[in-house]
């Protein structure tokens, strides 16, 4: 292992793992809000929406993230919609992190005791507001480990947009192993800052899962 | 009698075949306790709840001081704050402290001033014994004292009508009474209660008029003392028989 390559490479690395956090946030925020969408569809079973949300998510969650970034970043612009290369990277990212969140949300929501529903009713909430202070805090809390799974998996799954030429860690790794061979310093570094930006996220959720269960909603 | 509250009309309510309350009629006057007994499965907890609309009717109508109930209406939310319900268990908001829980929907449904309901929630809670557990959640309080608790929340929204679905069924034994003694005061108060129960005893003490349910009918109807010491009908008979327990062991030898 070469060190002085490792510490000539670093500035490079930083820049495109910039990148990777970047586009990885923003997917997954707009992934939480297509998530949550759904999810409130599905849980209501609001007639034609919910069919339209049970395709969407089996379509997102059975097909590769490449082969929805192709579609967006190829095959659109022969349809005349030309995107960007960031701007797929986060539609992509939403859109197959849309089904997960929405899945994970889901059995939040319905976790919920049909009776909490009925008490908050009775107490004369309407059902936005039994939704808003009733539902919803325990929803989530229920579905934070799935929750943090899915921040975490859609964060690795980032590495797939090298293939529409984004510059992230992925993207660098295989540029600087392409023009120098410094295979085993390339790799090394790779890793470490893909453990720099999970294992944080990481920790925070274990932390958060166990603060939630000596919390503990249940009984 | 004079105030007429609830007017339940010829109610016929099933779940696909099964029908659970049929043409069923009942009128409830202000500060009127009525207990309603009756095996299970007869309809009493569906009753309830289809009083408050939980459960929609195909056929009948129910009126709350003249305004009638629809699960599809409206003002469903609004007719509802007058009517305090309390279920088996299990209905307290879990992440809510008991505070918390008790001040949501006079907060956030009737826009009440904050200090104005936390004094009248400190005061019932001091009555009720549980003045110092404004701060604690659900998961740290006994069975009894959630259900007390859950009245509490009920009484806060100053409803017209109580309604108690087997409040005291998956209670343990000791802490059946501390919940029945919080009803009885609020019968001694003048309070309009509908009371599902299988506790004949407290049934008795408690009832203004008794209804005997069987078969989604009112078989029978009556002061809790003509019911309980001479029923009219067979099947009250019967009913009643199951509570009792012949001595199976001579005690006289």
């Amino acid at each position: 292992m070469n060190w002085d390559v490792i510490f000539k490479y670093i500035p490079l690395y930083k820049k495109a793992a910039w990148l990777t956090l970047r586009l990885g946030v923003l997917g997954i925020v707009f992934a939480i809000l297509v998530g949550a969408i759904c999810a409130v569809i599905a849980y209501y079973r609001v007639p034609v929406l919910k069919r339209i949300v049970a395709v969407y998510i089996e379509l997102s969650r059975n097909t590769p993230l490449l082969v929805q970034l192709f579609f967006i970043y190829y095959g659109l612009p022969k349809v005349g919609v030309s995107v960007d290369a960031e701007v797929c990277g986060v539609v992509g990212l939403a859109f197959l992190g849309g089904s997960y969140m929405a899945e994970a949300f889901r059995s939040g929501l319905e976790a919920v005791d049909k009776i909490q529903t009925e008490s908050a009713y009775s107490l004369g909430l309407s059902r936005a507001k039994t939704m808003r202070y009733v539902i919803l805090p325990q929803a989530v809390s229920i579905s934070v480990p799935a929750f943090m799974a899915n921040i975490i998996f859609l964060l690795k799954e980032t590495s797939v947009f090298s293939a529409i030429s984004l510059m992230d860690l992925m993207f660098t790794a295989k540029d600087l192993i392409g023009l120098y061979y410094k295979t085993t310093e390339c790799l090394f570094l790779l890793v470490v800052f893909y453990l720099i930006i999970l294992l944080p996220i990481s920790i925070l959720g274990s932390v958060l899962e166990r603060r939630l269960r000596y919390a503990g909603f249940g009984a | 009698m004079e105030n007429e509250i609830l007017k339940i009309e010829h109610i016929k309510k099933s779940f696909g075949d099964n029908i659970i309350l049929d043409d069923l009629s009942l009128s409830v006057y202000q500060g009127e306790v009525i207990v309603i007994v009756g095996p299970s499965g007869c309809g009493k907890s569906t009753l309830l709840r289809c009083i408050n609309a939980l459960e929609g009717i195909q056929e009948g109508h129910i009126y709350l001081e003249g305004e009638e109930i629809k699960k599809d209406s409206k003002n469903l939310p609004k007719l509802r704050e007058k009517i305090g319900m309390v279920f088996q268990s299990y209905d307290l908001f879990p992440h809510l402290s008991v505070m918390d829980n008790i001040l949501l929907a006079p907060l956030k449904v009737q826009k009440r001033n904050k200090s104005e309901v936390i004094a009248e929630a400190r005061a019932l809670l001091e009555r009720i014994g549980l003045a110092d557990k404004e701060n604690s959640y659900p998961r740290e309080l006994s069975g009894g004292q959630k259900q007390r608790i859950a009245i509490v929340r009920a009484l806060c929204m100053h409803p017209e009508i109580l309604l108690f679905d087997e409040v005291t069924a998956a209670l343990d034994p000791e802490m059946v009474r501390e919940v029945l003694d919080v009803m009885l005061s609020l019968a001694k108060q003048g309070r309009t209660m509908l009371i599902v129960t299988h506790e004949m005893q407290f049934a008795k003490a408690v009832a203004d008029r008794v209804i005997f349910l069987d078969g989604g009918h009112i078989i029978e109807e009556a002061k809790p003392c003509e019911f309980f010491e001479n029923p009219k009908t067979e099947r009250a008979k019967q009913f009643l028989n199951m509570f009792e327990f012949d001595a199976v062991k001579d005690s006289s030898k």
